[in-house]
């Protein structure tokens, strides 16, 4: 029997959905390979039907922030063999998850006049902090290449390899010219794990760590500390590591030691 | 006794968010039609406060990974009007391409993967049957087209890293970008295949007189098929009932909160009127500035423009798609790297801007405050859906009625169909329909 995949969307853009769609419906040519491995059953973006769990593997889109959430994930893992976060928000909390450093009514009324009716709740988790996760895919968004080398590696029963380095090998690998030395832009290339090919430094622009830190334990500190001596505004990196993967702990212990808010 | 009846879609399937639809029918009339998003908010005014101006455009993209672009252009013009720069020709001319990448590839994906199944009675476009693989398979490489564009522009397909305020990082090389061409030729003629197609589908019959909202650019300013400039124009009946410039937009709409939804509603004022915005309205107000093939594919495809049918959505994105090819195809040829300085360059300043652009799926509002130190002291963003949300609500209730007679599963696929068609971005919900038939008195 073929495996069963499953498709769900907490918190989110809907971006890392719309990868999955372009991996499965590049279809056809390509499709072939990956559609024929696999039945999708459940994936209410893509299609009415909805096949009976469980199913073999289990994709995440999304943060979890309201109770509601909290409950429904945790019978998606019951029905999932699998378990795949999907993104940023999934294993990170998101952009979403500035909300985790302030309060929720703040950011209510900052948006609605009449925050009573909005159920949510105070952070934006990731997946991992309420339930066991397989395999996090990281990425804001991720890489098709990635998720399809993801999806066939659980389709036949392996456990996926993805690169353990960091951004900075990609640059390497193309070779752009370092814009941190060259061109005494601040750049998380050295911290951030690969995926992307190396896309914003060979934009002549800094890497914001949308794929999360590297595997092999990053060393922001000295990172950061560099950056200040080379004149580096101290706010402004606190900024820079506070975005799409700030509540991962290696980049929100950094942003807190920067800004003054950790033990 | 009176007879009520309930129709319920807990979970919308096939659109872009998580939104349930609720109806109440009593003695064969509707008391409430109610599409509901529940897509948990994830208050991104609040999180652009404090942050640098250059982190916006990346930021904003995040609200949406089907019109990232929308999101960063409209964001990127209104802090430029907010420190007072102007960008070159140039960089206008590259904004609008990439523009049309997207429209390329969201308009791709919701007419070939979420709207046609509703015609061609099927449940999902992965398992459309054989006799539709060269309609699916031309619609997913014209998707695949729209997204290459914006990776060759913007460094990827799901929010581009190129996009900055001013311009852009870079500036794609020339042959990167007219490397293109033979694709979007090739996308050209596919789509006008495409509108013949889809405008010879079976369309419900119904229809309900809107009133529609898009930009509008017909001016020595600028004169175009709008994306990225124009003055806010509604017309209703044949009738021009609102010409402003964008810089007056918050006079004259007001968003009001709803309990059932996270999403506001948005009504133009005076008489707290629903509208409509996206290709309906981009057609009704501007279908004189198409250029001439996307004209002629609309001209020719039995449509009288603008139209009071929403199930026409279908065939109006595909004239878009045509317009967006051809316009592509122009910009393209034009483009060359060494005439573009990629970006004007500011200094940051305390100041207010606002602007809007045309998102695939209609207008999107930002206003921006500039604080003293520099950073984002205040932003007000207005999405498309919401400012159709109050429409969709009007129509489900005008077109119920006519399916009344139908069984509770049909009648309520017929409902979803109606919403799907307004391409509404949300992230659909629960994907349980239900139809609850009772009279009062007994148990529901
Ligand atoms: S990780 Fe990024 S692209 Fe993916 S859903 Fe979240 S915001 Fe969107
Ligand atoms: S370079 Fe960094 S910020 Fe840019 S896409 Fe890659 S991981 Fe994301």
């Amino acid at each position: 029997m073929r495996p069963r995949l499953a498709v769900y969307k907490f918190a989110s853009c809907d971006g890392c959905q719309l990868q999955v769609i372009d991996v499965l419906g590049r279809a056809r040519p390509h499709l072939g390979e990956l559609a024929e491995l696999l039945d999708i059953e459940h994936f209410l973006e893509a299609r009415s039907r909805i096949g009976a769990g469980p199913y073999d593997v289990g994709l995440v889109e999304g943060s979890v922030s309201t109770p509601h959430d909290i409950e429904r994930i945790k019978e998606i893992r019951q029905q999932c063999r699998f378990l795949v976060t999907i993104g940023a928000c999934a294993t990170a909390g998101g952009i979403q998850a500035l909300r985790n450093w302030g309060q929720i009514d703040d950011f209510l009324s900052a948006v609605y006049a009449t925050p009573a009716y909005i159920d949510t709740l105070a952070t934006s988790d990731p997946v991992a902090a309420h339930v066991k996760v397989d395999f996090e895919l990281r990425g804001c968004p991720i890489d098709p290449g990635q998720l399809a080398s993801v999806i066939s590696a659980f389709c036949v029963g392996r456990k996926p390899r993805l690169p353990g380095y960091s951004v900075c090998v990609e640059c390497k690998e193309r070779g752009t010219v370092c814009v941190a030395v060259a061109k005494g832009i601040p750049c998380l290339g050295p911290v951030t794990q690969a995926g992307c090919g190396g896309i914003c430094p060979a934009h002549d622009r800094e890497c914001f760590g949308c794929y999360g830190p590297d595997r092999q334990e990053p060393n922001l500190v000295s990172l950061t500390g560099f950056y200040e001596r080379h004149g580096a505004n101290r706010d402004s990196l606190g900024r820079l590591v506070q975005s799409f993967n700030a509540w991962a702990p290696e980049f929100r212990t950094e942003h807190d030691r920067l800004s003054g808010d950790a033990p | 006794m009176s007879d009520v009846r309930k129709l319920t879609v807990a979970a919308l399937t096939r659109v872009e968010g998580e939104g349930a639809l609720r109806v109440r029918v009593v003695d064969g009339k509707v008391e409430i039609a109610e599409f509901n998003i529940y897509e948990p908010p994830r208050f991104f005014e609040r999180l652009v406060k404090g942050r640098e101006i250059r982190e916006v455009p990346d930021i904003v993209a995040r609200i949406c990974g089907i019109c990232p672009v929308a999101y960063q252009m409209s964001a990127c013009h209104a802090l430029e009007k907010a420190l007072g720069i102007r960008v070159t020709p140039e960089i206008d001319a590259l904004r609008r391409l990439l523009y049309c990448g997207e429209w390329l590839q969201s308009h791709a994906l919701h007419m070939h993967l979420l709207d046609a199944p509703d015609f061609l009675g099927c449940e999902s476009g992965f398992t459309m049957p054989p006799e539709h693989a060269p309609f699916l398979e031309r619609g997913l490489r014209m998707k695949t087209i729209g997204n290459q564009l914006i990776s060759v522009i913007g460094g990827r397909a799901v929010h581009p890293i190129n996009v900055t305020v001013g311009g852009f990082y870079k500036a794609p090389s020339g042959a990167d970008v007219r490397g293109m061409l033979p694709d979007l030729e090739w996308g050209l003629a596919a789509a006008e295949a495409t509108v013949a197609q889809v405008s010879r589908f079976e369309f419900p019959q119904f229809s309900a007189p809107h009133e529609y909202v898009s930009l509008h650019a017909d001016d020595d300013a600028c004169r175009e098929y709008p994306m990225n400039h124009g003055r806010v124009v509604a017309v209703a009946g044949g009738h021009t009932t609102l010409d402003i410039p964008v810089a007056d937009y918050a006079t004259h709409f007001v968003e009001r909160q709803v309990p059932q939804s996270t999403a506001l509603h948005c009504l133009i004022e005076p008489g707290s009127r629903p509208y409509c915005c996206g290709p309906l309205a981009r057609m009704a107000t501007s279908r004189h500035q198409l250029p001439p093939r996307a004209a002629a594919a609309a001209a020719a495809c039995g449509i009288d423009w603008p139209t009071d049918n929403p199930f026409h959505g279908i065939v109006a994105r595909g004239i878009e798609l045509v317009a967006a090819f051809e316009e592509a195809v122009r910009l393209a040829r034009g483009y060359r790297q060494e005439l573009s300085v990629p970006r004007v360059e500011y200094r940051p300043q305390p100041g207010a801007g606002c602007h809007a652009t045309e998102a695939p799926r209609g207008l999107l509002y930002h206003r921006y405050r500039i604080g003293d130190d520099g950073l984002i002291a205040e932003a007000v963003i207005v999405p498309p859906t919401s400012q159709s949300q109050a429409r969709v609500e009007e129509d489900l209730k005008a077109y119920l009625p006519t399916v009344l007679d139908r069984d509770d599963a049909e009648a309520t696929r017929r409902c979803e169909h109606l919403i799907r068609t307004y391409d509404p971005c949300i992230s659909c919900a629960t994907h349980f329909l239900r139809i609850e038939r009772h009279s009062p008195g007994r148990p529901s």
